[in-house]
């Protein structure tokens, strides 16, 4: 029971919660650079290619898609 | 801390030019272009004393990005006008951006003389071993037996490595990094920059598009996942035989001395005049 | 004009003001350009223009300026124009192998309008040629030499004080016009030894390029005024501007659309176009009634202005058109002339270059003839006057 509560207010505030990062769809080039070098796995593709942030929760902001992003279309959106 | 990191790229592009920019998905250009922002950033240096310098390639296309002094010159002579940059205003930090053919095929003549010359310039080659732009055609660094479209059976030649002939020419601060060790890179840069005298870096990155698909060596992720497999640290490569580092390469600070500097060494001609204007001055006065 | 006068307050004279001295070409040109307020030299040697660079690394750092031996031609034109760019008036001298090699990146500096001079002391070719002999093969190659349309600034002197003079105005025309101006000297007149006075530089007429008085947000380098001529900033004053050897637009990035390339192309030519009375410069001499007119330039010129005095004896009435602006060519003086003449001859150091541009210019039928001499021996009055007598029997 008291499992279930933690999972919904885990969810709740995952919805409240913004992305980690953010991508730039128009700069981006679906080069999958980010997808592949996090550590967290914290992308998946959508339909077009393009990375769309599925397990944010992942994220510890460790640098490494934006560093590599070539095109400069992530940016960290935390404070 | 993080949003500094990651918003700072963003503040060194030049607002009038769009993006993305002109280069393939997932080329490692974009990637060293981001380290050398940070590296600049993290330096904070006042942007109007940065010159860029670039030759011609797709590395080249770098500068007009990027909000500084920029110079997109002919190929092969970045450094010659960075030369010229330098001494014409010795306060600039300048910075030569170049390809491997572009450094050192037809530019290599200046390189050399130039990493003799030590003068207080920064050159940062960006290497992926092949020319891109104009199709996939071999570069003096093109490892023996690769492909390249104008070594269709592979290539007959032997290479440079470039950090070996920038210690060997002179050059007092020499370094390589890889576009997947891009926050090494980025402290290598900046390194390079604070150092007096004539500073290189060499950054190991992937051209996909020509090289991978010449030689099948995958995707932009693939290539860079390579460079990981590739690069041994330079402590650890100390430790390695010659037998065990073959076919891989060295990263991190290779090489630093200190040597007189040009432009400080001239400036003590002219200082030399002027103080000697001076006493002039003075017994004329008495 | 500031450079100029810090040159006064430093008491360190390069030359004796106002009295006679005894100078080489080659080292009037090295004092009008420190006179003119050249801070940079980037050279390679090579004969006969090596004096120059000799002379300035001398007396460039006595001025703050600072000088460079680079490792070939084609280093140093591109550190003149990387100098040129961060701010220092910049030049290099050297001969035909050295102005070829040259030719690359005096294209980039026509194209990214950076001024600067170059000083091309003329010897035999093609190829290695004649070191030590004169020739005046260059001069088509200067109007012509790197590849794409542009229209340059070529300065001929024919004495020592011209040298002089004419490496100060080289100086202020190619900051006025943004461009990069060459001079063409020869062999001869390098090393050639005459007496001069020269005057003390701030009684010079020195022009530096118009800084621009916009914020850097509006600032456009290559900004197209209603007289072509654009101010121009320099690395480090805070206008973060990019340059190309692409075809640009006006602010300098580079462009593919159709009237950007247009503009920029078209305000390369009217740079000179527009102000091409300022940019003739012809010494004419006899032409008043004259029947017979010499073309000559550069060394040639003088055994000209001597050889129509010894026609003029002889009663042929002979005069000279000498043009000290060769590029752009002097069309409307020539043409003017060319009504009221039935021979013209051009003596000339080579198998016949400007000549085509007279006969360019020939609206009727007219003689026009060559006098060229191209063993590494100057014209001789004499064979100037011979040719005149051969035609006229
Ligand atoms: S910051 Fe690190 S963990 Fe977060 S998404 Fe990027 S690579 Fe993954
Ligand atoms: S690294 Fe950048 S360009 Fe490549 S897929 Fe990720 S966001 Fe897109
Ligand atoms: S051709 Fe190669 S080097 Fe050039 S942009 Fe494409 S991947 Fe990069």
């Amino acid at each position: 029971m008291a499992d279930a509560e933690e999972v919904e207010i885990k969810k709740k505030k995952w919805k409240r919660r913004p992305d980690p990062v953010v991508i730039y769809k128009k700069w981006c080039k679906t080069c999958n650079i980010c997808i592949e070098m996090c550590p967290k796995n914290v992308f998946d593709t959508d339909r077009d290619g393009y990375p769309v942030v599925s397990r944010g929760l992942d994220c510890t902001q460790c640098t490494i898609c934006w560093m590599h992003c070539p095109e400069f279309a992530i940016t960290s959106n935390e404070k | 801390m993080a949003e500094q990191v990651s918003n700072v790229t963003h503040k060194y592009l030049r607002p009038k030019k769009t993006f993305p920019n002109v280069w393939c998905p997932g080329c490692g250009i974009g990637i060293a272009m981001g380290a050398l922002i940070r590296a600049i950033d993290t330096l904070e240096l006042d942007r109007n004393e940065v010159s860029i310098v670039s030759g011609i390639g797709c590395s080249a296309r770098i500068p007009v990005y990027l909000d500084f002094n920029t110079l997109h010159t002919t190929h092969g002579r970045a450094i010659a006008f960075a030369t010229g940059v330098k001494l014409g205003n010795p306060r600039l930090h300048v910075i030569v951006i170049s390809g491997d053919g572009d450094l050192l095929a037809i530019g290599g003549n200046h390189f050399i003389h130039t990493a003799r010359r030590n003068i207080d310039i920064t050159c940062i080659l960006i290497n992926n071993y092949i020319y891109g732009m104009t199709g996939g055609q071999y570069s003096p660094t093109t490892p023996f037996a690769k492909n390249a479209s104008t070594a269709p059976f592979g290539m007959v030649e032997q290479s440079f490595d470039p950090s070996d002939l920038a210690i060997s020419s002179g050059a007092t601060y020499v370094a390589r990094g890889t576009v997947y060790h891009a926050s090494q890179l980025s402290r290598l840069i900046s390194q390079a920059i604070q150092h007096k005298g004539f500073s290189f870096v060499e950054v190991i990155a992937n051209c996909h598009t020509q090289y991978g698909r010449l030689n099948r060596e995958g995707s932009a992720v693939k290539m860079i996942q390579w460079q990981k497999e590739c690069a041994v640290p330079v402590s650890t490569a100390a430790k390695m035989s010659p037998e065990e580092l073959e076919g891989k390469f060295v990263i991190g600070k290779l090489h630093e001395v200190f040597r007189p500097e040009y432009v400080s060494e001239y400036q003590k001609t002219i200082d030399r005049f002027s103080r000697e204007e001076k006493s002039d001055q003075q017994l004329q006065e008495s | 004009m500031a450079e100029v006068e810090t040159n006064q307050k430093k008491k360190r004279p390069f030359y004796k003001e106002n009295v006679p001295l005894l100078m080489q070409g080659n080292e009037a040109c090295a004092l009008g350009a420190l006179a003119a307020g050249c801070r940079f030299f980037a050279g390679y040697p090579i004969t006969p223009s090596t004096e120059i660079a000799e002379m300035l690394s001398r007396l460039l750092p006595m001025f703050g300026g600072r000088f460079i031996q680079m490792e070939d031609e084609i280093a140093s034109i591109a550190a003149v124009i990387g100098a040129s760019i961060a701010g220092a008036k910049a030049m290099t001298s050297t001969s035909g192998p050295g102005y070829s090699l040259m030719q690359e990146n005096l294209g980039y500096a026509y194209m990214t309008e950076v001024p600067c001079v170059i000083i091309n002391v003329m010897r035999g070719g093609p190829s290695t040629g004649l070191p030590t002999k004169v020739a005046q093969g260059d001069v088509m190659q200067s109007k012509w030499g790197t590849h794409g349309d542009y229209f340059p600034i070529v300065l001929m002197p024919s004495s020592v004080k011209e040298c002089f003079y004419y490496t100060v105005k080289a100086f202020n025309l190619s900051e006025k016009y943004r461009m990069p101006v060459t001079l063409l000297s020869d062999e001869v007149l390098g090393h050639m030894r005459e007496i001069v006075n020269l005057p003390p530089p701030d009684e010079l007429e020195i022009v530096t390029v118009s800084k621009p008085f916009e914020p850097p947000e509006w600032y456009k380098h290559f900004e197209v005024t209603p007289d072509y001529l654009s101010p121009m900033a320099s690395f480090g004053e805070g206008y973060r501007f990019h340059l190309t050897g692409l075809t640009h637009d006006e602010y300098g990035f580079p462009t593919a659309k159709r009237n950007e390339i247009i503009t920029k192309l078209e305000k390369l030519r009217l740079k000179t176009a527009r102000h091409l009375d300022e940019l003739t410069d012809v010494l004419v001499e006899m032409m008043d009634d004259a029947h017979i007119m010499v073309v000559a330039y550069g060394s040639t010129a003088r055994a000209a202005r001597q050889a129509i005095r010894i026609a003029r004896k002889k009663r042929f009435k002979v005069g000279l058109i000498q043009p000290r602006i060769m590029w752009p060519f002097p069309d409307k003086i020539v043409r003017e002339y060319l009504e009221n003449v039935d021979l013209v001859i051009v003596p000339e150091l080579n198998q016949g270059q400007v000549i085509r541009e007279v006969k360019r210019l020939r609206q009727r039928h007219i003689r026009i003839i060559g006098l060229n001499r191209f063993d590494g021996e100057l014209i001789t009055p004499q064979q100037i006057v011979e040719k005149i007598k051969e035609e006229r029997h």
